[in-house]
């Protein structure tokens, strides 16, 4: 998928994470701010990227904010940021590219 | 997956569909079933997020064995379609459909679910069906709606919208309620489904919460919508057969059993006649004797 | 080299701080020493004033210079002016290489964190820190090593002579001319002064600060001008607002209230809950819940209190006022209703050493039934953390966790298993500071486990309902949810130390390093 506008999905609530995708330069520019990176940063950022792979989505600036967020939320986050900035809200292929 | 239209929901607690605090182990309360809602707790520029995050839970969450109801927005909304398309994608144990007035609605939301089942590979008549009744008119059709689908398993009174239709507001008291209360329990008697009374709001008055309980349960209700965790022990102690009820329930069933083998229809328990018009109260008394954890015989 | 909690402490540590690594609760049982004794400046002359114009005069009088060490005290809380007070002023006079030994220090201490980096104050000894400074520590900036001790183990270190202070400052609700202090009145009462009685029977200088100045004799005193060298009057010592709050409403959220039910039935139903048990609680919201239910409980059953400890609260002091306890014993007041308490005469103060120090001939903690604790961290080997956070930086203290757990006959620990997505129960937790040997009981949100060193536990839990589990399936199913956590990145240079009660080597605190991402 093509990121062609900025969209933002998720809150700063603990347990919770905040997804911003915007117009990339040809590559996934990923910036995280986590309260337990020291902990789970790297399998955050597996989970993104994986994410973002289902979705076929490679020329992004995604900037995640995280508040200890389980791996399902930060994925719904991701889904629902790009398919905002997409602006699609029906016809989802739920199980397709959105899986767990 | 086993659909079971005749399951103990003794609670039902509503769950932010949306909120990752909330959703990740509401089962730790031991809540009968939990109702992830994408209808009022979502706010409207939220609808499309909310499904995701939905999604995900109940692909990846488990949760324990309490059923997962899931409510959809209203079929006047734009987002009802899309709501039924990821609940059985998902794999949701049931959908809520809110502001029921008809059958009609029912058939609505079934043939959608209908579709979906197909879309995603789910059997067919995996996802059951539940209605909530919030206005005059819905409680006036409450028959029709209880007997409109064969997977409904039960209705559900919507306290706070049905008395804004009536004029009135909720008091504390139940007075407002009394009319929809009876005319729906009657109605899902009559239809065989499970009835379910409506949430109450106030924490701060756990007495209030108590008296209102004891109240629907004497009218013969299912089970009660909760708001908070709070609310789950109160529900399930009101709703906790006593020593002597179940006691008389173990004999009756034991003694159907044996006689109706033994081709005898009419007998007597300690004094009383039972017949197998008993049967299914009883089995019901010793099934929320187990669930409350107050039953060890071997039925 | 290992200690008794597997911890490596490096030969350098131990050589630098000439101290043994810990080896078992009970290892120093026993020991004989001679207690130490401050220098003190008699006054016979009864034309002289004990009081001083400010705190610069007083720094003067007493002979402030490099290198010393300064006691304080964590009563006022978050609401505390007194550090911050005395450390400008030292700082401003261009005194450096002080070493503070606070009984603790929080976040109404972040002003002190450019003292640290100037060089000002190059050694901390406190129960813990939070904040700017425990940031500024797990960051390298201060000079020296950090002690972290619990609040027996202050009183020990103190007592041994192994930390010598020159000058104490005590701040004090009210206090007359001549050096008597009181815990209680004033504009910032918060009750009793037990942690500063050990400085005012060991420091060189003693120095009383007040905001409220009563007339000769402020008795009965808790801090005798026997004592105390100076008085300095003040505008303000602190923050009442911050001091003794008022009492929190209990808890309405479910998860610590389901908690504080379990905590309740597992005490109900072990043999120390009988007439005339003791009990110690905490202030976390499951804490004190499960005092509420107790309380209830125990009316239910007719079963009465001996008595009860603390760090107190409302619930605690509701058990004297229902008569259901025969008396309180206190260290530290946490809310208004505890202040308000003091005055009941059967409601004692007690210092900091009667309360938990392991090297006196026996201290309260030992009489204990039950302590209800929380925690950060508690590993599969019972080892509980409740200084250093999961993500390596300083930000918690030991207060009398490890005083109250040794000393009890039944220790339990009540710690959600997940605090956001960190599972508090964990394979190892990041740093030591109440051994596992000490903890009997875990009570989590998805279930309890009982030490398997306590089979006498085990056994008489045998046939109660409660979500029994072991800590590895805790920890299990804490991992499930959250995933494993990754080991948080040190750096080598160890910044402080853990020093156990009895002044072994618990473990140590290493300079955290910036996260990156792995290849």
């Amino acid at each position: 998928m093509e990121i062609t506008r900025p969209a933002i999905a998720g809150t700063l609530e603990s347990s919770d994470a905040q997804v911003t995708v915007e117009p990339g330069n040809g590559k996934i520019d990923f910036t995280l701010e986590s309260s337990v990176i020291n902990q789970y940063g790297n399998q955050i950022k597996k989970v993104i990227m994986d994410t973002l792979k289902n979705l076929e989505v490679d020329n992004v600036k995604i900037t995640v904010i995280d508040k200890g967020a389980l791996d399902c939320t930060i994925k719904a986050r991701v889904e629902g940021a790009v398919y905002r900035s997409n602006v699609q809200t029906e016809n989802i292929p739920w199980g397709g590219a959105v899986r767990s | 997956m086993n659909p079971n239209k005749k399951r103990l929901r003794r609670t039902m607690m509503f769950l932010n569909a949306q909120k990752p605090a909330l959703i990740k182990d509401p089962y730790i309360y031991k809540p009968d079933s939990i109702m992830l809602d994408l209808e009022d707790a979502v706010a409207q520029n939220q609808k499309d997020v909310a499904r995701f995050s939905l999604y995900h839970a109940l692909q990846e969450i488990d949760y324990h064995g309490v059923e997962r109801v899931v409510r959809i927005n209203g079929l006047d909304t734009p987002y009802w379609q899309e709501d039924v398309r990821v609940c059985v994608a998902g794999g949701c144990d049931a959908i809520r459909i809110p502001k029921t007035e008809s059958a009609e609605d029912v058939h609505r939301v079934e043939q959608a679910v209908i579709a979906a089942e197909k879309e995603f590979g789910r059997e067919e008549g995996s996802t059951l069906l539940m209605a909530a009744i919030e206005s005059a008119r819905g409680v006036m059709r409450a028959m029709d709606v209880c007997e409109s689908s064969e997977r409904l398993f039960g209705i559900a009174l919507s306290g706070g919208d049905y008395t804004k239709d009536m004029q009135t507001h909720i008091t504390g008291t139940g007075i407002e309620l009394m009319g929809a209360r009876q005319n729906m329990l009657i109605a899902a008697r009559a239809a065989g489904v499970q009835c379910f009374d409506t949430v109450y709001t106030n924490l701060d008055d756990m007495e209030g919460f108590r008296k209102d309980v004891e109240s629907i349960h004497l009218m013969g209700f299912d089970g009660k919508s909760i708001v908070n965790p709070r609310q789950i022990n109160i529900v399930h102690e009101i709703f906790t057969p006593t020593q002597k009820d179940i006691i008389f329930a173990e004999k009756v069933v034991k003694e159907i059993d044996e006689k109706s083998a033994q081709g005898i229809g009419v007998f007597t328990v300690d004094g009383k006649m039972i017949d197998i018009a008993f049967y299914d109260g009883a089995k019901r008394t010793i099934s929320l004797a187990k669930a409350s954890g107050v039953y060890k015989g071997e039925l | 080299m290992i200690n008794a909690v597997g911890r490596d402490i490096p030969e350098e540590i131990i050589e630098m701080t000439g101290k043994e690594v810990f080896q078992g609760v009970h290892y120093r049982d026993g020991y004989t020493y001679k207690k130490d004794g401050p220098n003190t400046k008699c006054v016979i002359n009864n034309q002289g004033s004990k009081l001083v114009e400010n705190i610069h005069e007083v720094l003067v009088k007493c002979g402030i210079k490099d290198g010393m060490t300064l006691g304080f005290h964590h009563h006022f809380r978050e609401g505390d002016y007194i550090v911050n007070m005395v450390m400008k002023e030292v700082h401003d006079m261009g005194i450096k290489d002080i070493t503070i030994c606070a009984s603790s220090l929080g976040k109404a201490h972040d002003p002190i964190v450019p003292y640290i980096e100037d060089g000002t104050i190059t050694n901390i000894q406190s129960s813990g820190v939070r904040g700017k400074i425990g940031d500024a520590i797990s960051h390298g900036k201060l000079k020296g090593l950090a002690i972290m001790r619990s609040h027996g183990g202050r009183v020990r270190a103190i007592e041994s002579g192994e930390t010598r202070i020159d000058i104490a400052f005590i701040g004090t609700p009210t206090c007359d001319d001549y050096g008597n202090c009181r815990g209680i009145g004033g504009k910032s009462n918060c009750g009793v002064l037990s942690y500063a009685m050990v400085d005012g029977n060991y420091a060189d200088k003693v120095v009383a600060i007040t905001d409220t100045l009563v007339p000769f004799p402020n008795f009965p005193a808790h801090i005798s001008m026997t004592n105390v060298d100076y008085v300095v009057e003040v505008d303000a010592i602190g923050d009442p607002n911050k001091i003794a709050t008022g009492a929190a409403k209990p808890t309405t959220d479910m998860r610590k209230l389901m908690m504080a039910d379990y905590c309740t039935e597992f005490v109900v139903n072990t043999p120390y809950f009988k007439d005339g048990f003791s009990y110690q609680t905490g202030v976390g919201g499951a804490s004190i819940a499960s005092t509420i239910s107790l309380a209830k409980i125990m009316k239910e059953r007719n079963v009465r209190m001996r008595f009860g400890v603390g760090g107190l609260t409302k619930p605690m002091c509701d058990l004297l006022i229902n008569d259901q306890v025969d008396c309180l014993l206190d260290t530290q007041d946490f809310d208004l209703a505890a202040v308000e308490s003091v005055k009941n005469l059967k409601h004692f103060r007690i210092s900091a050493g009667e309360y938990a120090d392991p090297f006196n001939k026996g201290a309260v903690v030992n009489k204990l039934d039950f302590v209800i604790l929380a925690a950060l961290e508690v590993d599969v080997h019972f080892n509980c953390n409740v200084v250093v956070g999961s993500d390596g930086m300083i930000t918690g203290a030991q207060g009398g966790h490890p005083d109250t757990a040794a000393g009890a006959k039944c220790t339990i620990v009540i710690a959600p298993l997940l605090q956001g997505r960190i599972p508090a129960i964990c394979t190892d937790v990041t740093t030591v500071t109440t051994p596992g040997e000490s903890i009997d009981v875990v009570i989590t949100d998805y279930g309890i486990a009982i030490n398997p060193a306590r089979q006498d536990l085990i056994e008489c839990m045998k046939d109660v309902n409660l979500p029994f589990k072991t800590i590895e399936e805790l920890r299990d199913i804490a991992y499930s949810m959250s995933g494993e956590p990754e080991k948080v990145q040190f750096g080598d240079r160890v910044v402080g130390i853990i020093e156990s009660r009895d002044g072994t080597i618990m473990d140590v605190v290493r300079e955290v390093k910036d996260f990156t991402f792995a290849e």
